[in-house]
């Protein structure tokens, strides 16, 4: 029995990894090898695919565009919830709980309910089609998260820390930026990673708030039929290519994130 | 350099945690806040830190008000139970925060954190973070902290309540040390009243968020002015129970009557509650006027030269605490003697009666 136990975690592994190795495989794959026969692996391998998204500017602005709305978003998430976590985990003030779980509620209606007012209002104000109308649309999803997971990590850290530093003679700011941030890093990391995360993968809003200056690679993607059809390897290339921040974003955060499942908060 | 609390007094909503309370600490002074957990012990300290504000009363330090300054402009240091210190900065850095605050120079913040942790034995950990140190390395980092400015309020907040015993004692040795040529107040809350009497200074008996008593420690602990200054300044528990005065003679209730000897002679007949400490009361008879008390025996603890036997006495739970080993059968009646000549006397109203 022993001897077989290494058995059913590589069949479940196996079962995870088989659409990744597949869109991979499809990527360094013509179109005519995708439609035309069924192989297991390329059989013409080919890097024109990946050509391809790196020298047309339709392509490769995708990405541009989708990373500096992500990124926007994330900092954008982080640095308003941050103050707000702290008052939640530091004061006591009418309604804090009632506030706490109001904010949480944003996050229980899907984006799609949001996606017409959103488009309205922007349209009105002229923020249509620019990063900065996707990243607001998703602090409202991503503030929410930060703040909750922020205040778990900031609650870890005793109340004397924050009178010992006034003690010293520290001020607010000074407390704040120099000890009390460092200190909640690894909460930081992880509120910043899952904003990474929701923003980077959340389609519908950033394709409805966008047309052409800032639209996301997702959008692209979804808008390439050409005459001959769908080229499929060029898709495949360009949704490799859309993994590859997500995991460089997990390989630097997997510490913190462990930590922050410990505290009970993630 | 004198702090005084004019009728300060603390309340969240409808809960007082600070009843009203007026206490003057003496420049140079060591002061001692004895009480049991909740008994408002670290709440007081941080209206004498400037923490917390009180709701009604005020707070003076060198004869000025200095009620609504904020801690930042006082010159105070604090290190508490659980060991804080700034986890992201070095061990170094986190005794130089309060100079680096200050805008000190480089060269004598160096000169003094140097200096302060060969003192607190610090120095091969200077480069290291607070986390990987032991709790009491810890902890003399955070003293470290509090005595690198010349602060001049100091409160420990029972600094060496989250210590092994071993570490306790070491600590407790220097701390009077660490002191000895500073002029500022310190101020030192414990649960333990042993550690009350080893520092000595003196003490203010904390219960319920109202001083009991306050003065040179020593005093206290033989004069108590009340039964709950008593209570506060006894581990195990003092031992109390009803008696009856009448005619020279104690009567405790059917099971024991003795002679009202030395100061007890002169006090009025009448009821009065028999306060008598554990380690007056022994299964042999010792003392002056050993009396025995018949008692059911709940829990006899034996370390190693020492008994310690809990028993029901008329009602009373009462504690024996003497030097030897006395076995006893738990649940078997056993008699044991109080040496009334040590005991104390409390009126109706708590009052300790002049003996």
């Amino acid at each position: 029995m022993r001897r077989y136990s290494w058995l059913v975690p590589t069949l479940y592994i196996l079962f995870l990894m088989l659409p990744i190795y597949w869109l991979l495989n499809m990527s360094f794959k013509t179109t005519n090898e995708i439609l035309g026969s069924f192989t297991l692996w390329p059989q013409e391998f080919t890097l024109e695919n990946y050509r391809v998204i790196f020298t047309d500017p339709t392509w490769y602005n995708g990405y541009i565009n989708s990373l500096i709305y992500v990124t926007l978003n994330t900092v954008l998430s982080v640095a308003v919830a941050l103050p707000a976590a702290y008052a939640f985990s530091r004061y006591r003030f009418l309604g804090d709980k009632h506030l706490f779980f109001w904010l949480l509620t944003n996050r229980m209606a899907p984006p799609a309910v949001f996606a017409l007012p959103f488009f309205q209002l922007y349209s009105a104000v002229g923020l249509f089609d620019t990063h900065l109308a996707v990243a607001l649309a998703h602090t409202l999803f991503n503030i929410p998260l930060a703040v909750w997971i922020l205040e778990g990590f900031m609650s870890g850290v005793p109340k004397e820390l924050d009178e010992t530093a006034y003690v010293d003679g520290h001020s607010f700011w000074s407390f704040f930026l120099k000890i009390f941030v460092p200190t909640i890093a690894a909460g930081i990391g992880v509120a910043a990673f899952f904003c990474f995360m929701f923003s980077w993968v959340e389609l519908l809003l950033a394709k409805t708030l966008t047309a052409v200056e800032a639209k996301p690679i997702a959008a692209t993607m979804t808008r390439t039929a050409s005459t001959s059809g769908y080229e499929l390897g060029l898709l495949a290339a360009a949704g490799s290519l859309t993994i590859v921040p997500g995991a460089f974003v997990i390989y630097f955060v997997r510490n913190y994130i462990a930590k922050g499942f410990a505290l009970g908060r993630v | 350099m004198t702090l005084e609390l004019k009728d300060v007094s603390l309340r969240f909503g409808a809960d007082t945690h600070i009843y009203p309370t007026s206490l003057t600490l003496d420049p140079g002074s060591f002061n001692i806040l004895l009480g049991t957990t909740l008994a408002g012990k670290t709440t007081l300290m941080k209206l004498m830190a400037g923490l917390e504000k009180p709701t009604r009363g005020e707070v003076w330090f060198s004869g000025k008000n200095v009620t609504g300054v904020s801690v930042r402009s006082r010159n105070v240091s604090m290190v508490y139970q659980q060991f804080i210190n700034y986890p992201n900065l070095t061990v170094y850095e986190n005794i130089a925060s309060p100079l680096r605050v200050a805008r000190v120079s480089e060269a004598e913040i160096k000169k003094k954190v140097q200096s302060l942790a060969e003192l607190l034995k610090l120095s091969p950990m200077l480069q290291r973070r607070p986390g990987e140190l032991s709790g009491g390395q810890q902890q003399r980092t955070a003293l470290a902290r509090a005595l690198i400015k010349d602060s001049d309020l100091v409160l420990l907040d029972e600094p060496l309540a989250n210590l092994d015993f071993k570490l306790r004692e070491e600590l407790r040795d220097e701390l009077p040390r660490l002191f000895a040529d500073r002029d500022c107040i310190v101020v030192y809350a414990t649960t333990e009243p042993t550690e009350a009497l080893l520092f000595g200074g003196n003490t203010a008996c904390l219960h319920q968020g109202r001083i009991a008593q306050f003065g040179p420690t020593g005093e206290i602990y033989r004069a108590p002015k009340d039964l709950v200054s008593a209570q506060v300044f006894s581990d195990p528990p003092i031992n109390t129970v009803a008696v009856t005065k009448r005619g020279g003679e104690f009567r405790l209730a059917d099971m024991a009557t003795w002679a009202a000897t030395g100061d007890f002679a002169n006090i009025a007949d009448g009821d009065y509650t028999l306060g008598v400490r554990p380690h007056h009361v022994s299964p042999l008879a010792s003392g002056d006027n050993p009396v025995g008390v018949d008692g059911k025996v709940l829990v006899a603890e034996l370390s190693g030269s020492e008994s310690i036997i809990h028993f029901t006495m008329h009602g009373a739970t009462w504690v024996s605490q003497s030097h030897g080993i006395h076995p006893f059968e738990v649940g078997s009646q056993a008699k044991l003697y109080a040496d009334m000549s040590r005991a104390m006397l409390f009126d109706m109203d708590g009052r300790r009666v002049a003996a």
